[in-house]
């Protein structure tokens, strides 16, 4: 029961993970949000899942700094990431952009949806198509019916 | 057509079909498989460079006391491999005898980037294993590494005359990325050639 109180106790020291700091805000805090929110968007490329935003390898921490410097220096936010890009290329972005060569990537899943979707459709269509369909027999058909029940076929 | 042979004709398309089917499960299982197998052959930790095929970033960086120099201009006029090395990265000792070997065979000029290093270190170090760098420039504050794309230390660039980077190699150089990969690329460098790399 003892130990229990001190885990329960350890486990409140331990906070949530604080997002990393940056060393060296920008003194505006309207371009030190634009900072914030971007390296969220930036791939740290030495942990590779990770954002830069939440890595705290010695390069991501460099990114971070180039990153304020390009903002400071008046960079909008696509320049700041083209930035990265022309350094790191697409990869270095955690949402791939949507050109000749995603495609594939982007348009993939939604035609795979449809395509199921379309099949499931003529798979249903087809599958009711199957069953009897309840139009009353004929005058003919009704009089082989008799016959048949009768026991002769007079065919 | 008799009645019987139309039947035995229906029953044979329809096991057909049947056969088919069960075939779908197989075709999609060896597509799936097919694509987990490649997977495992894949490196992801190795990035294609952005810069392939683009004039090698500027710089403008000091040289280790009493060492060259390496300048931007140095990447004129013959193919060079440019070296990003540090003493503190041990993967750069596992390539660093081929390094060697490469300067003694005057096989093509070795700049080396010294990354983020101390520089009596990187002296001490050079010192101790061997220099096989031409000329040396120091990035202590890893700008031009990140000019340069590199995310890691050894990481290695084929230039070619011009001064475009044409080939890049991830972590330490070993004898078959040698044989396979940078010999072939400094050959078609040389002959003005597309590098496949």
């Amino acid at each position: 029961m003892r130990w229990l109180a001190i885990l329960l106790q350890l486990l409140v020291l331990v906070g949530p993970a604080a997002a990393f700091e940056v060393d060296r805000p920008l003194a505006d805090p309207a371009q030190e949000a634009r900072a914030k929110s971007l390296q969220k968007e930036l791939r740290c490329l030495v942990c590779q899942n990770q954002s830069i935003d939440d890595s705290n390898a010695p390069l991501a921490r460099d990114l971070r700094l180039l990153l304020r410097e390009r903002i400071a220096a008046g960079d909008s936010d696509a320049a700041a990431l083209d930035y990265m890009v022309q350094r790191y290329g697409d990869w270095v972005l955690l949402k791939p952009p949507f050109k000749a060569g995603t495609y594939a990537l982007w348009l993939g899943p939604p035609m795979l949806v449809l395509g199921a979707a379309l099949g499931v459709r003529l798979w249903l269509r087809r599958r009711s198509g199957a069953e009897p369909i309840d139009t009353p027999l004929s005058a003919d058909e009704r009089r082989r019916l008799q016959a048949l029940l009768a026991g002769r076929d007079d065919r | 057509m008799s009645n019987v042979s139309r039947s035995a004709a229906a029953a044979g398309w329809l096991r057909l079909r049947c056969i088919l089917w069960a075939l779908v499960p197989l075709v999609l299982f060896a597509a799936v498989g097919g694509f987990l197998y490649q997977g495992l052959y894949l490196k992801p930790r190795e990035l294609p460079s952005a810069l392939l095929g683009r004039p090698a970033p500027a710089f403008d960086l000091p040289p280790l006391p009493g060492k060259q120099q390496f300048r931007h201009a140095d990447l004129k006029g013959e193919v060079s491999l440019v070296n990003i090395f540090a003493s503190w990265c041990a993967a750069c000792r596992v390539e660093h005898p081929l390094l060697m070997r490469l300067a003694e065979d005057k096989v093509l000029p070795v700049y080396g980037f010294n990354y983020k290093d101390d520089s009596e270190a990187a002296l001490g170090w050079l010192k101790r294993f061997g220099d096989p760098y031409g000329r040396i420039a120091v990035d202590r504050t890893g700008r031009t590494g990140i000019d340069w794309g590199v995310y890691g230390v050894p990481e290695s660039f084929l230039v070619d005359r011009e001064g475009r980077i044409v080939c890049k190699h991830i972590g330490p150089v070993m004898e078959r990325d040698l044989a396979e990969k940078l010999r072939p690329a400094i050959a078609a460098a040389r002959a003005g050639q597309p590098v496949k790399c």
